[in-house]
């Protein structure tokens, strides 16, 4: 339904980064994502929004394979990275994440210092070759994610004495250090003021220079001002997707528009 | 907040990027996984290891344990002889007292001769006297008793079922070999011979042992007679001061400390000291119960009573901790409502807190009781050990304060006495001390099934 | 009037001051119960509890106080020349118990008119034919002083007696005709109830208070009286651990402290490895069908009593050691079955599950975002575990060591019979030793004389023991419940 021809050119202008084929999600009995097709491009900030419960944070697990650690899901379908099957049976999640990082809706910065947060994927991933290697990377991450002028002096103070928006930016320095392609952040926002929030969001527009980024959002005026593309999820349908600027001025799906205008959700 | 862009990507370092294809893995990848399943195989083996010493304790306890179940008996029809017990003929019980239990040996000998004589097998043995050893001290006793209570039986041939010695009875059960025999003065290998002949002729039997279960504890010289019935009652008076005093006063400070107690130091101070009390030592219980109860108060040395005083001070802290958690589970609604129509907070604890709360209760008052029951340490210091409870109570009082043993004071008796023999009754009293303490289990965990409740 | 009987007495005039007190509310209201502030059965508990409470305490408090208060006296009669030691005074004073017990039972069987037995004298009768005569059996000839003391300790506790049920029996009346005085319809009686019932509740909290005053009194008063007979610096310091009751002990704690340190450290060194893994697994990995059958499993070690672990280290655990360590082998290091080694591994096999389920909770109450993060950054299972979970529960993991090392330091039974016997300061896991809680058990147990220093040593070993495990729980309390605090 969404794929008009005019959208279908336009696609195409970009490189496919993750194509998802007829994914099916099921919660033990419960069908949680029904038959959803989706592609998304490289150097773009995707943004998936619906109401509460709609499926887009359990989709956006599939994506690097979170909901593994779930015992009573299972997945269906394909879903292609770079043309490669992440479901297939060769494929070790632990290099899948690697490529396809992730940052939660809560700030969760492990109980170590600022440097060791950072430090810590690389350091698991074998990226560096010495400390002084490693120092570079934890700069370079924390200048990423833009806090290193606020944590430059305290490196080694632990990463849970931060306020909630320095927190949240330290998760994306951490996963940033692992030099993934693809970023999910499963609703970056929702924890941070106004103010966090902002910093949050100028911070994913910049990344979307040098990564593909998927945001779960709730907050239509967050998906509108920071992502070139946006997914409508419905009780576990994709029930509309393409540019931002579209969905938001001229949705052709009826339930997009109540969603919009505030009439369901 | 342009910072990535300053350094760029030529200020990048030479990064080993896992840019290769997803579906082979890497060199650090199969590395990182195969430590990944060292791990988890650690934790197997650690679980496993766990189960297999629970294993390897529960199958040394019914091994060694089982045995002290069955007992040796032997068949043996006694000649009342009337010449030797009531020589005056006039069955007069007193008369018959006088003639004591030496006076019975002679009879069992001679029982003895006549039985091998029947059975066609040849004495090794010169003397009749010398065929004594197969049989318990216990059998003079026992016939005694008999011929106390039936004066009219004497001059009969009654049949009686006599204790085999704990040495016959260790053979049968494997645990004497004729080898080990040598150095013994108790028998001689003749004593087997004889012993394999009598079963073979069916006087010689292994039987269930009732008295061992029933039984009382019996001098050092007679493991074969020996049985953990008294210091079970010794156990259960125990259990019942425990009971009696722990779950009124538990349930009390419970509700006190949960629902009224204010927020100060003082009641500060009660919770560390209660959460502490229940990880002192329990032989520091013992020397409380010592210095207070025996020495101060001066209650009598060995006595339940004190014993179930001593035990009902450690497991207090136990019933305590338990009951507030499940004072706890019962929602705040319950006694918002309770206080809603008009009642006390005190009548909104009794009438529906404490109701809805009472199985998680007696579950944990269960608990606490098998874990008095178990204990040995505390009763050391008491005096409940080192004493033979060869005497059943007689009555609730004498219950209560006559010396008594408890089982697992019993066990320990048992296992410093240098018998063998008492090894396997102590194993034996261990298998009926874990069938208490797991029936009692399952009933807290029944209590906890049947009555679970979800908020 | 025996005791029984008071106690009996006092539950029926409560049973009928609740009657009473219920009938005449219900009077003042006349007839009906709508007119009353409180329910009527409430007026009739507020009666009873009157009547009841106050008057049991009284009569609790003299049932303790009374004999000590004789004791006291009755020791005074006995001419100090008769007696060099404390020791001495106290088999002279369990004498005289039982001559008077012995009286009380010859007395009650009829063998001695009660007049008969208030004029004893040694002079004119021999004591102990007497009682021997009506079955009590005494060990030696009684001398004067003896059964004076004797004859006065019985007159006393009958005065002592009497006066305890009248005052027990006129407390209990007074008390219920004061509250059925009070009793009318405007009278809040259940608020009086209530109050009687919030001290009783008050009451129970604080016997553990009590609890520990008394462990503390009992310990720190006997251990006073040890260090007036024995030097405070010899029994800290002292190396050398051998009691003699004849006098000249030598009772050093280090040797013991050796061993207790010894026996724990090698069970920690079993137990704190395979529970933590343990922990690990059922937390982590473990499905939720296999958690939910090894969890339980395991904590069946927990529930094993101690006597058990201490006979399989004598009698299993000592003989399969010895049979690869001992003589016969060759390799000849162990040379008996109670070792040091023994009793830590059994030690160690019991302490598995006191480390394995609080490492299991605290290992739970680890945020899950916490391995959300790491997992979501491409670490494996393992790596989380370690790099993230296991840091993040440390202190928690921490206290739970520290409360199986107190368990294992205050762990009586398993050392009494799998560690032998001698005290030893020793390198070697397989010699025997012993412990500190050992020692307390045999120097308390026996016929031993409570006011000689080698049974005194044992109060002050128990002193020693209880601030060792206190300062231990306490810190392992605080720790964990910090860490709790963290994540709530």
């Amino acid at each position: 339904m969404y794929d008009s021809p005019t959208l279908e050119t336009k696609l195409d202008t970009k490189n496919i980064k993750i194509a998802a084929d007829n994914v099916q999600v099921y919660y033990g009995e419960t069908h949680a994502i029904k038959d959803v097709s989706v592609q998304i491009q490289e150097k773009t900030v995707t943004a998936f929004i619906g109401p509460s419960g709609c499926g887009k944070s359990t989709f956006l697990r599939t994506l690097n394979r979170m909901n593994d650690t779930i015992d009573i899901c299972r997945v269906q379908g394909t879903i292609l990275l770079d043309g490669e099957n992440i479901y297939d049976p060769r494929v070790d999640p632990v290099q899948l994440r690697a490529k396809v990082g992730m940052v939660f809706q809560k700030p969760n910065p492990f109980p170590k210092s600022i440097y060791d947060n950072v430090a810590y994927g690389p350091r698991i991933h074998g990226m560096s070759k010495s400390k002084a290697d490693l120092d570079q990377i934890v700069e370079m991450a924390l200048r990423r994610g833009a806090i290193w002028d606020e944590v430059k002096d305290r490196l080694h103070s632990p990463g849970t004495g931060l306020s909630g928006g320095q927190q949240q930016r330290l998760c994306i320095a951490r996963a940033v250090a692992t030099e993934p392609e693809v970023l999910l952040m499963d609703e970056p926002c929702s924890a941070l003021d106004p103010i966090a929030t902002g910093q949050v969001e100028e911070l994913i527009d910049e990344l979307r220079e040098d990564y593909s980024v998927v945001i779960v959002t709730h907050s239509m005026q967050q998906a509108a001002r920071v992502s070139q593309k946006t997914a409508f999820f419905h009780l576990g349908n994709l029930v509309e997707y393409g540019d931002t600027s579209q969905i938001f001025t001229n949705p052709v799906d009826p339930r997009t528009e109540s969603y919009i205008t505030g009439r369901i959700g | 907040m342009t910072d990535a862009s300053i350094s760029g990507p030529a200020g990048k370092p030479q990064l080993k990027k896992t840019s290769g294809s997803l579906l082979e893995l890497d060199k650090g990848t199969r590395r990182r996984n195969a430590a990944e399943k060292r791990f988890r195989i650690y934790g197997m083996a650690a679980v496993g290891v766990g189960l297999i010493f629970l294993l390897v304790l529960l199958f040394t306890i019914v091994r060694n344990g089982v045995p002290a179940f069955t007992q040796t008996f032997i068949e043996l029809p006694v000649e009342l002889s009337e010449a030797k017990l009531d020589k005056s003929g006039n069955r007069d019980v007193e008369e018959i007292k006088k003639v004591t239990t030496f006076g019975y040996s002679g009879l069992i000998n001679d029982a003895l001769a006549a039985s091998l004589v029947n059975e066609g097998i040849t004495s090794p043995f010169k003397k009749a006297s010398d065929l004594n050893k197969l049989v318990s001290s216990s059998a003079a006793a026992q016939i005694r008793d008999y011929v106390l209570a039936n004066p009219d039986q004497i001059g009969k041939t009654v049949n009686f079922e006599v204790l085999a010695s704990s040495r016959v009875d260790g053979y049968e059960k494997g645990r004497v070999t004729r080898v080990a025999l040598v150095n013994d003065k108790n028998l001689d290998a003749a004593h087997l011979d004889v012993a394999d002949q009598l079963k073979a002729a069916g006087t010689l039997k292994r039987k269930f042992n009732w008295a061992f279960i029933t039984g009382a504890d019996a001098s050092e010289s007679r493991p074969e007679q020996a049985g953990i019935g008294v210091s079970m009652l010794g156990s259960l008076f125990m259990m019942l001061v425990v009971l009696v005093l722990s779950l009124p006063i538990g349930v009390a400070a419970s509700v006190y400390l949960e629902e009224f107690a204010p927020k100060n130091w003082i009641t500060d101070v009660i919770e560390v000291n209660i959460s502490n009390l229940a990880a002192v030592p329990s032989i520091v219980f013992g020397i409380l119960g010592l210095a207070v109860f025996i020495q101060f108060i001066e209650l009598p040395q060995s006595a339940p009573l004190v014993g179930g005083l001593v035990l009902t001070l450690m497991t207090l802290p136990t019933i305590i901790i338990s009951t507030r958690a499940s004072l706890k589970a019962v929602p705040p609604s319950i006694r918002d409502a309770a206080l809603g129509v008009g009642a006390s907070k005190m009548q909104s604890v009794f009438h529906h807190v404490l109701p809805l709360a009472m199985p998680g209760i007696l579950t944990g008052t269960i608990l606490g009781l098998a874990q008095a029951l178990g204990e040995t340490a505390p009763l050391l210091l008491i005096g409940m050990v080192g004493y033979i409870a060869s005497n059943y109570p007689d009555g609730i009082a004498s219950g209560f304060l006559d010396p008594n043993s408890a089982m697992p004071a019993q066990i320990y008796e048992w296992a410093k006495r240098a018998d063998p023999a008492y090894y396997e009754r102590a194993w034996g009293g261990i298998i009926i001390l874990l069938v208490f303490l797991m029936t009692m289990n399952i009933i807290a965990i029944i209590l906890r099934r049947r009555f679970e409740r979800r908020w | 009037m025996p005791a029984t009987w008071i106690f009996l007495i006092v539950l029926a005039l409560a049973a009928i001051g609740y009657v009473l007190g219920r009938s005449r509310a219900l009077a003042s209201a006349s007839g009906d119960s709508r007119n009353l502030h409180s329910l009527p059965s409430y007026y009739g508990s507020h009666v009873a509890l009157y009547a009841a409470v106050p008057s049991l305490l009284l009569f609790g408090l003299w049932l303790i106080v009374q004999p000590v208060m004789i004791e006291h006296h009755v020791q005074k009669l006995i001419p100090e020349t008769s007696y060099t030691s404390q020791g001495e005074l106290n088999l002279l004073m369990s004498d005289v118990h039982r001559i008077a017990n012995g009286l009380d039972y010859a007395v009650r069987n009829g063998t001695l008119g009660a007049q008969a037995a208030r004029d004893l004298s040694t002079e004119t009768s021999d004591i102990r034919a007497v009682l021997a005569n009506s079955g009590v059996a005494l060990g030696s000839d009684v001398s004067a002083p003896t059964l004076v003391a004797a004859k006065e300790y019985r007159a006393l506790s009958v005065t002592g007696d009497s006066y305890r049920a009248i005052a027990v029996l006129a407390l209990a009346l007074a008390g219920l005709a004061f509250a059925v005085i009070k009793t009318n319809r405007d009278f809040r009686a259940r608020n009086a109830v209530e109050r009687v019932i919030l001290s009783l509740l008050i009451l129970a909290a604080s016997l553990a208070i009590l609890t520990t005053v008394g462990i503390v009194l009992s310990l720190v008063f006997n251990t006073i009286e040890f260090f007036k007979l024995y030097p405070a610096m010899d029994f800290f310091f002292g190396t050398t651990w051998s009691p003699s009751f004849g006098g000249g002990s030598q009772l050093g704690i280090l040797p013991l402290f050796w061993g207790t340190f010894y026996i724990s450290l090698i069970a920690l060194a079993v137990a704190v490895p395979i529970g933590l893994f343990a922990a690990i697994y059922t937390s982590e990995y473990a499905s939720p069908r296999i958690r939910g059958l090894a969890k339980p499993m395991l904590e069946i070690l927990a529930g094993i009593p101690t006597i058990v672990y201490g006979l399989f280290a004598l009698l299993t655990v000592g003989p399969s050691l010895m049979a690869v360590f001992g003589p016969g082998t060759g390799l000849g290091w162990m040379q008996g079955g109670t070792a040091v080694m023994t009793a830590g591994l059994v030690m160690g096999v019991m302490l598995i599950p006191f480390v394995s389920s609080l490492s299991d909770d605290i290992i739970n109450s680890v945020p899950q975002s916490l391995r959300d993060g790491s997992l979501g950054l491409g670490a494996t299972k393992s790596e989380t575990i370690k790099q993230v979970v296991l840091p993040a529960a440390l202190p928690g993991i921490v206290g739970a060591i520290l409360l199986a090392a107190s368990r294992a330091i205050g762990e009586t039974m398993i050392v009494v019979l799998g560690a032998g016997a001698a005290a030893r300061l020793s390198m070697n896991p397989f010699e025997a030793m012993t412990t500190v809680t050992a020692k307390i058990v045999s120097q308390l147990t026996g016929d031993a004389d409570f006011a000689s220093p080698e049974a005194l040593v044992a109060f002050a070993l128990g002193m020693t023991l209880f601030v060792i495990t206190l300062c231990l729980n306490i810190f392992a309390l605080w720790i964990v419940r910090k860490y709790r605090e963290q994540y709530e």
